[in-house]
């Protein structure tokens, strides 16, 4: 998302200091101001993804009255529910009732489990939410010290190792690596537990309560269960992370070796310091702040990941969910889980946009 | 100023020299000058040459599939004595549940993914080009509606996006060409529009306003062959991209559709007999893997020699 604030050029007046209280206020204002923007933004990006999801609902080559009464119905059935669905009124009035309902959360029925959509969704949700966030912490645990590494050692053979790594780790298809990896892990060694999110003997005696198994098993004290659950999570959370991780090193990488070249890093050096503190110290401190943004795209990209990986790894999350209703036709479905994503999409993106705000003194101070 | 097409004999010195030379004579020779040294630059790097090689064995591949891999992709021998057979001296990656040679159909599948790769690539590119320098040279309203449209788009995942596309369109791989490609253009808008701001307050573009060119002359004579570059860098570093959504769709069933030799769906049918028949999955797999990492370490090397802004 862009920033569409406009910085005051008074603001940058170096001459002498403003008081105390008045730059508080003007950065308050201004931060405000950001906001607004971005609210702004915000609310026509939304109206947009409803406008691209209705549109494609709306160019199925399925008819959907067909869909519901069978092909053999006489012709009054179907003009009835044709009425019924609102196809005979105007493009923009239909966009109006499918909004309306939309905020409202009423995604329609799933023709598949013949349940409110946003009752599934929140069914599945915490799998998927579980599944990524574990995925993103192993991607920037082991991807980020790999970036700076790879920066400390620019050029060196642990550069290109490296560098390998995460060209593999962009360019293989995650279905496969999720195939060979339960092949490997699951099939020949028996490292890890297969797909599922748990094991038969232990679904039925254990009652979560947030639906994110790790936390809960951990909560109640059910340490067989956690054992079992992390059995069954590791393997596709390394998978996801081992994406993430590609990502994430690189622009480490990136980032790190832009702050290295800097002016400051020089001064540092010329008073002596160490490497491992200008590397450590000074010039991650600098690196993580667009740091923040490449972990939310990194997230996003999980959640994408995860369609993939789950249909491998039989998880029952929000991507198994929106492959089985693809696979069935189950339109409604597909538009409820695509609208959450987009949505997701969006807040995170919102999310790292305010955090850079908040954290990198020179967008703080509009410069 | 020499003639552009002066005669004189043919030597590769000679040739060299008139390709690098600091006072190009004529348009051409400027234009293929300037690829010379990118292609000098690209030389320098190995891993960039190997991405080379894996991209020009592909094209080789499909072309010469039916002398390579001589057999009939769709159909298998007898079921009852070649289904499942692993990778052997006949059966370089032995056969799937149809008896079919998985060779001869990875083979095959070359063809089917290059022509993915085409298809998105010709259809999104002019589209991204197009938004990103009308957004860029008008500015105002018209850059506004235009960028917005296109965050709309970039505010899905892609292969979501392109999965909900399908699911409305129907499966089947042209299908799946369109998805793609309608997933795939906004990110070349965005960098041609930002190409576009910095160049057009130039005065070779006041210029040619002055001499009374259209709009639309100035966009597409001027200002997209100057986007052009970075745009091919990025589309070439996305081909890996769009080779790996292609295949998730097929995977998920979305794309081509069976007897097909598509290598997701391949890896599809391979799910079954995983444990036990690993090859049937794991053979198309890796030619997906080696070719969308082919053209990653083209994309790379690219970027390093062309564009020495990015080279880090």
């Amino acid at each position: 998302m862009q920033a569409r604030q406009e910085a005051p050029a008074s603001a940058e007046a170096p001459e002498r200091p403003e008081s105390e209280a008045e730059s508080v206020r003007t950065r308050v204002l201004r931060f405000l101001r950001g906001v607004g923007g971005l609210a702004f933004s915000l609310a026509v990006t939304l109206l947009g993804l409803l406008v691209v999801t209705f549109l494609i609902g709306r160019v199925v080559p399925v008819d959907p009255v067909l869909s519901i009464i069978g092909d053999r119905a006489p012709a009054s059935t179907y003009d009835r529910v044709y009425r019924e669905l609102g196809l005979d009124r105007p493009m923009v009035e239909q966009f109006w009732i499918y909004l309306k309902k939309v905020l409202s959360g009423d995604f329609g029925e799933s023709f598949l489990t013949k349940r409110p959509i946003l009752d599934d969704l929140r069914r599945v949700f915490p799998a998927t939410f579980e599944l990524a966030t574990l995925g993103l912490i192993l991607g920037v645990a082991i991807g980020a010290p790999m970036g700076v590494a790879a920066a400390a050692w620019k050029g060196s053979w642990v550069d290109q190792i490296i560098r390998v790594l995460c060209l593999v780790g962009y360019s293989a298809p995650i279905f496969w690596l999720g195939l060979m990896g339960l092949l490997i892990f699951y099939a020949n060694l028996g490292w890890v537990s297969g797909p599922g999110r748990i094991g038969i003997a232990h679904e039925f005696s254990f009652q979560p309560r947030t639906g994110i198994l790790l936390l809960d098993s951990a909560l109640q004290g059910r340490w067989d269960v956690f054992r079992n659950v992390f059995s069954h999570i590791i393997l596709p959370a390394c998978i996801l992370g081992y994406f993430s991780m590609a990502y994430i090193c690189r622009m480490t990488r990136s980032f790190m070796l832009h702050e290295l070249s800097q002016e400051y890093v020089t001064a540092a050096r010329v008073k002596g310091i160490s490497e491992t503190r200008i590397i450590w110290r000074h010039a991650l401190r600098n690196a993580a702040v667009p740091m923040i943004t490449v972990v939310g795209l990194s997230y996003i990209n999980l959640l994408e990941g995860s369609v993939l990986t789950e249909t491998i790894f039989a998880w029952p999350g929000l991507g198994q969910y929106l492959t089985n209703s693809l696979q069935n036709a189950d339109m409604n479905a597909v538009l409820g889980s695509t609208l959450v994503i987009g949505v997701v999409f969006v807040l995170i993106n919102l999310v790292s946009d305010l955090l850079y705000r908040l954290l990198d003194p020179r967008v703080r101070r509009g410069s | 100023m020499t003639a552009p097409f002066e005669p004189q004999p043919f030597t590769w010195s000679g040739r060299r020299a008139w390709l690098l030379s600091e006072e190009p004579g004529s348009r051409r020779q400027a234009r293929l000058g300037s690829f010379y040294r990118g292609w000098l630059a690209l030389r320098e790097n190995p891993l960039a040459m190997v991405g080379l090689a894996v991209v020009v064995g592909l094209a080789l591949v499909a072309a010469l599939a039916d002398v390579i891999a001589p057999g009939n992709p769709l159909i298998g021998g007898p079921l009852r004595t070649e289904r499942l057979l692993p990778p052997s001296a006949a059966h370089w990656m032995g056969t799937d549940d149809q008896a079919r040679d998985i060779f001869t159909r990875v083979i095959h599948g070359a063809r089917l993914t290059l022509q993915v790769v085409a298809l998105v690539v010709v259809t999104a590119t002019p589209i991204g080009l197009l938004v990103g320098t009308t957004a860029g040279y008008f500015g105002g309203w018209v850059d506004a509606v235009l960028m917005r449209i296109t965050d709309i788009f970039l505010a899905f995942p892609r292969l979501i996006l392109a999965l909900a596309f399908v699911a409305a369109l129907g499966p089947g791989i042209e299908n799946a060409v369109i998805a793609i490609a309608l997933t795939s253009w906004p990110q070349y808008a965005r960098l041609a529009r930002a190409e576009t701001m910095t160049i057009r307050h130039s005065d070779f573009i006041s210029a040619a306003r002055l001499q009374g060119a259209s709009s639309a002359r100035i966009l597409w004579g001027h200002v997209a062959p100057l986007c052009l570059p970075s745009v091919v860098i990025r589309v070439t570093l996305d081909m890996a991209g769009i080779i790996l959504t292609a295949a998730g769709l097929g995977f998920l069933g979305l794309g081509a559709q069976p007897p097909e030799p598509e290598w997701g769906a391949m890896v599809a049918t391979g799910r079954r007999f995983i444990v036990d028949q690993w090859w049937v999955a794991a053979m198309p797999g890796l030619a997906i893997f080696v070719v969308s990492l082919g053209f990653n370490l083209l994309g790379d090397g690219l970027r390093d020699a062309l564009d020495p802004k990015a080279a880090r």
